[in-house]
């Protein structure tokens, strides 16, 4: 089962010929994912690591059949590749892209909600790492030999701290269903509740490890939402050292109302029933106690 | 990005929103000048720093006197001024804005900014203006009224008037703050704001609606496609290493603590640094060198840490995804033997290649300490530095 991707989702990636474009593709097919082709304008009927290219994602979609897509494009033309994906008919995309403007990103959330909810694009990043359903499919530029698939989904704002979790796991035998970057920027595709939801009508999942960060209200909206789920969810807040209004990395790293900071969160987060990783370094180990009390 | 009060208020003004008469100084000489050219009997000397709450700092004085002028710029220019927003560090004041003193009936609060929360833009308002907005939602949140804005079809005129009925204005003001509300938007819309707050915006004694002070951020992310506003950058007013960081392409926060990082990924940084801190220790800084890290922008990160003269030991941490393990221990031994680093290193190598870098750290022969885990290396990094201060002691 696993969510967003398995190993038949048929891929394309967006600014496919570019160099990262180029390196993550084939670092995703080596993985396993079925990568269909890619879209790079100009260079439509060309091949490219043995795909096809196309002009428009709307060809890739009729010709490849393609049904999920990954964004490599420069900031200043993303927004506008993940409204070309959705009006196209892809399901589910990946924007991997750092630096898309605010503005474009409230323009693009505008533009999705304009589709009827069952036919609407699921977006996840920008600013993210991507979506593995670990020894199926890989959408995303994470080491995949890292994960082990199992029974656990993450869902997380950071990627190399998506790595330390995933490794954590590996260490103590335990497995992933799926694990989902969200992206470190203000507005995103999906927040963690989406995820949670996911996470919820998936069998395969029994727990969900969320990886929050100061800034902004989605970790508080998730942990209300999991207080109505049947399966537990674990979760470790970044940023208890994090002075106020001093933006730590990720665009949205910011704490800049009340609520924002990691010791506030953790503290509503606890209140709602979520269990809380005392450290970083105890995410592994709060997620196997969890696991053995199910 | 931030802007200072006078740039703010010279493009609000392109956008139909009404300023006092003022002019920027660099002297005290200056000052005097502007307070003459904009003539009167009364001015406002404002210190320019990129911070709210300046008139509790001092910052903002009212002359009667030419000699009052000059007595106050030669005061204020030059002077570190600590505001809540600014830190206990403060700004400089570097530049002064001279304004024509305003008689003000009633003092208002306006801001616009983009809301994550809701996805939208929010325009925020409150009859009480004057103060820190966000001391007045604790205290009096009825008092602030909320509007949010589809930017899909823009500010309407009806939201722009309700905003002016709630801010209590009458009737002979509403037509012109519904336009000063509507640049403001414009204004937001047009040049990637992120912040724009007027507070206060007054009602002058003559039933005029003014901008008495301005406050305007910007979205980093989009200064790409607006490069008169990025050419407004006061250097002077950023942290120098963050300046020095980012010109560098690495992402870098100046703390108060001792134990120096450098780490990929900004939520890894923020678990490192929380780690140490749960170990006993204080983060010196917040250093992300991202996913390309060749030996050259390692060289580079290190500098930056050891710049801090605070830092007593270093940790290194990286969870090697499109980076490799080996390629930042060549990074690390380079950049140790190059700045002849003398204090404890510790390094946490993970991810791909982990065994060759681990190799090559140790076939330096370096002492560079290793450690196996985030745990591990906290630990280690802590009490590498408790070593460092115990021998300082014994020395002093």
């Amino acid at each position: 089962m696993a969510i967003l991707i398995n190993e038949t989702t048929r891929i394309i990636v967006q600014g496919f010929t570019g160099k990262i474009g180029t390196f993550h593709a084939q670092d995703m097919i080596n993985y396993g994912s079925n990568v269909v082709g890619g879209v790079t304008p100009g260079k439509g009927g060309q091949t490219h690591l043995g795909l096809p290219v196309f002009n428009t994602v709307k060809q890739a979609v009729q010709q490849a059949g393609a049904e999920a897509s990954i964004i490599f494009v420069p900031p200043a033309f993303a927004a506008d590749s993940i409204m070309e994906a959705a009006d196209a008919g892809i399901k589910y995309c990946v924007a991997i892209t750092d630096g898309i403007p605010t503005q474009d990103m409230m323009t693009v959330k505008n533009f999705l909600r304009r589709f009827p909810v069952e036919e609407r694009m699921i977006l996840t990043g920008p600013n993210c790492a991507g979506t593995i359903s670990p020894e199926r499919a890989m959408i995303g530029i994470m080491p995949g030999h890292i994960y082990m698939r199992g029974n656990v989904g993450i869902v997380g704002r950071s990627g190399t701290l998506g790595y330390e979790a995933a490794d954590q796991m590996k260490r103590l035998g335990i497995g992933i269903s799926t694990s989902v970057g969200i992206g470190g920027d203000p507005i995103n595709g999906s927040s963690h509740r989406d995820i949670l939801e996911m996470f919820e009508n998936d069998p395969e999942t029994k727990v969900v490890l969320m990886i929050g960060e100061i800034g902004g209200p989605q970790e508080v909206e998730a942990g209300l939402y999991a207080q109505t789920m049947s399966k537990p969810v674990v979760a470790y807040i970044a940023g208890l050292t994090a002075p106020e209004g001093r933006r730590m990395g990720h665009a949205g790293a910011i704490i800049s109302s009340a609520g924002e900071s990691a010791a506030e969160k953790v503290a509503l987060l606890r209140e709602l029933g979520v269990t809380i990783c005392p450290t970083p370094a105890a995410m592994g180990a709060t997620v196997a106690e969890v696991l053995a009390g199910l | 990005m931030d802007i200072h009060e006078y740039q703010a208020k010279e493009i609000l003004s392109g956008y139909g929103i009404k300023i006092a008469e003022g002019g920027l100084a660099y002297s005290p000489e200056d000052a005097v000048q502007r307070a003459r050219e904009i003539g009167g009997h009364i001015w406002a000397v404002k210190a320019q720093i990129h911070s709210g709450a300046r008139g509790k700092a001092g910052g903002i004085k009212i002359c009667k006197t030419h000699d009052e002028v000059e007595a106050a710029a030669d005061y204020l220019l030059g002077r570190r001024l600590v505001t809540h927003q600014t830190g206990p560090v403060g700004k400089v004041c570097g530049r002064l804005y001279v304004e024509a003193g305003t008689e003000i009936a009633k003092e208002l609060y306006f801001c616009l900014l983009v809301d994550r929360s809701s996805e939208r833009i929010v325009m925020v308002g409150s009859a009480q203006g004057g103060m820190d907005i966000e001391e007045l939602a604790v205290t009096n949140p009825e008092a602030i009224v909320k509007i949010y804005i589809d930017p899909a079809v823009g500010l309407q005129d009806f939201q722009a008037r309700k905003m002016a009925f709630k801010l209590g204005l009458d009737a002979e003001v509403i037509s012109h703050a519904v336009k000063t509300i509507k640049g403001c938007y414009r204004a937001l819309r047009a040049l990637d704001v992120s912040m724009l707050e007027i507070n206060p915006l007054v009602v002058t004694k003559s039933g005029e609606l003014i901008a008495l002070d301005a406050k305007m951020g910007f979205d980093d992310n989009a200064l790409f496609r607006q490069l008169k506003i990025s050419e407004l950058r006061d250097k002077s007013q950023e942290d120098p290493r963050e300046m020095a960081a980012a010109d560098r392409g690495l992402s870098y926060v100046g703390l108060d603590g001792d134990i120096g990082c450098m780490i990929n990924g900004a939520g890894l940084a923020m678990a490192t640094m929380d780690m140490i801190k749960l170990a006993g220790g204080e983060p010196a800084n917040f250093l992300d060198v991202g996913g390309g890290a060749s030996a050259e922008r390692t060289e580079k990160a290190f500098r930056l840490v050891l710049a801090d003269k605070n830092v007593k030991a270093m940790l290194v941490n990286i969870f090697a995804g499109i980076n490799r393990c080996d390629w930042i221990a060549e990074g690390v031994v380079h950049a140790v033997r190059k700045l002849d680093m003398k204090m404890p290193l510790i390094v946490r190598l993970s991810g791909t290649n982990v065994e060759e870098g681990r190799r090559i750290i140790a076939d330096s022969g370096l002492p560079i300490i290793t450690a196996d885990t985030l745990a591990e290396a906290a630990e280690k990094a802590v009490q590498a530095r408790n070593e460092v201060v115990a021998k300082e002691a014994a020395g002093a």
